[in-house]
């Protein structure tokens, strides 16, 4: 009996150290850019909508190959993002709420706020479509149509920057959004989706990231094209002066690199089924 | 779905690097944060065992609320400490390994001191007056009753291993799910389902699965030799 527990341990323990051997091999292999700046590690906030498209896997392996920084993801809401920003916590923010950004720049904590690349919010829906919304332009007035028909809409309700334009469209519309129909997820972009899509409802997405899902739901555009849905999103690197112990070198080394050439013309080439998902700002 | 299937046992099978970096990864951290708690809950839990003192009994029911506490106000607390603009903030510990090993460790020290107390406490009562009798030091002392009670003392580390193995509230709060650095099971099955892909999430979900099967199957063997 107790030789079987010394052995089933030692099993255990071997399986360990095979894991964490593996582990610790391939963790070298990741580390092994080229040319390390004195601090490499750059810790960028950003919306759910540029990890969850997969454009951050194909820009940051290049700006990290190119300059030996290391870039530590950090995927949250934009409201959440300006937040770790505000604390410190980042040494750059990645957003898309331009009024949140510029009130972020001018409270002192972020320097150096660029123009990056831009894309469109779209109101996505089912087939059905309930509310008879598809194929108008009009973002508020199809929001109220869908208040009227009590339609399911999905809100992030995270306090994301989708979320900040759901929240105006609302204001425009003039419509409660109180009752039954209106779900508040609190989650990422991605999620809400999959929730809008199982409900067979209405939600506001960034197309970037309905692009990236849309082999997997049977969702439509049903609004696009409204000024008003215009996303345009922005880069920040966070106040130095203010936070002294941030990677200042850092952020500005990233800001250059995503909106230099290198950087716009990966963003302009990042597309899916051969649509683009983001358009660059500072390169056509 | 059967696709989902098939794409989860061709990542484990194929030993994708990606699959099995996040699962050592995690398995890293559950096993260095218990490492960590055990040097301080196995002393505790001994203490509490063996001594009879005012407030023992306030000091165990503690414990037993901490045992039950969500993972996300471990998180939530900790993330308060060591942000930036916390008290502990200067030690730039937020969204790197070591915040998410301070929080497991706070996650399991309860249930490791807890279970480690029952155990000393149900040795039998001479052992002690016994061992004074013989004159052993106090350390001595210590040594023996660990080594009495060391199946229980297994019992109670592997609980602990598994209370941080499947978290995810202090994973993603503090470790922030960075790719290659502190993205773990947990967090990975967290990102995967929210992105719609389920296929790497199921691998995981299956190696999650191994991992407790082996760590119940090993305090099963345990339990049943101590009887």
């Amino acid at each position: 009996m107790k030789n079987r527990i010394k052995a089933s341990l030692l099993v255990l323990l071997l399986l360990l150290l095979a894991v964490a051997g593996f582990a610790g091999g391939v963790q070298e292999a990741a580390d092994s850019t080229p040319a390390a700046p004195e601090n490499p590690r750059v810790k960028l906030a950003t919306t759910t909508s540029t990890e969850n498209t997969g454009l951050l896997d194909v820009l940051l392996p290049a700006f990290e190959e190119r300059t030996g920084y290391k870039v530590d993801v950090i995927a949250v809401g934009t409201g959440k993002a300006i937040a770790h920003g505000e604390a410190g916590d980042v040494d750059i923010i990645m957003v898309h709420a331009r009024s949140r950004e510029d009130a972020f720049v001018e409270k002192g904590f972020g320097v150096n706020r660029r123009d990056m690349m831009h894309n469109d919010f779209v109101v996505l829906g089912p087939d059905s479509d309930p509310a008879g919304i598809a194929g108008t332009n009009d973002a508020a007035a199809a929001f109220t149509k869908i208040a009227k028909a009590g339609s399911d809409f999905v809100s992030r309700g995270d306090d994301s920057g989708t979320h900040t334009k759901e929240k105006a469209i609302w204001k425009v519309s003039g419509a409660e959004k109180t009752g039954k129909w209106y779900k508040e997820a609190g989650q990422g972009m991605g999620t809400v989706i999959t929730m809008t899509d199982d409900m067979q409802g209405y939600t506001l997405t960034d197309r970037g990231t309905y692009l990236a899902m849309k082999d997997n739901i049977g969702l439509k555009v049903v609004v696009e094209g409204d000024p008003v849905l215009f996303n345009p999103y922005g880069v920040i690197a966070v106040n130095p002066e203010l936070h002294p112990h941030v990677n200042f070198d850092g952020a500005m080394a990233l800001i250059e690199f995503v909106t230099g050439a290198e950087g716009q013309g990966i963003i302009r080439d990042f597309t899916k089924n051969g649509e683009p998902l983001f358009y660059p700002d500072v390169i056509k | 779905m059967d696709s989902v299937f098939g794409y989860a046992l061709k990542l484990l099978l194929t030993f994708d690097k990606e699959t099995y970096f996040i699962a050592g990864l995690s398995l890293r951290f559950a096993l260095t944060s218990t490492i960590f708690s055990a040097l301080l809950s196995l002393p505790v839990g001994v203490l509490l065992g063996l001594n009879r003192f005012r407030g023992r009994r306030f000091c165990i029911t503690v414990l037993n609320t901490l045992m039950a506490l969500p993972t996300v106000v471990v998180g939530l607390f900790i993330y308060a400490l060591v942000s930036r603009s916390g008290p502990l903030g200067y030690l730039g510990l937020l969204f790197n390994p070591s915040a998410v090993i301070i929080g497991q460790s706070i996650l399991s020290f309860p249930i490791i001191a807890s279970m480690v107390n029952t155990s000393v406490e149900r040795l039998d009562g001479n052992l002690r007056e016994t061992l004074v009798t013989l004159g052993a030091s106090k350390f001595r002392i210590y040594l023996t009753i660990l080594s009495e009670a060391r199946f229980s003392i297994m019992t109670a580390l592997l609980a602990g291993f598994g209370r941080v193995i499947g978290e995810v509230g202090v994973s993603m709060m503090l470790g922030g799910n960075i790719r290659w650095w502190t993205r773990t099971i947990t967090t990975t099955i967290s990102l995967e389902t929210s992105k719609g892909q389920f296929g790497l999430a199921l691998a995981l979900g299956i190696i999650l699965l191994i991992i407790a099967f082996t760590v119940n199957f090993i305090t099963h063997w345990t339990v049943k030799h101590e009887r």
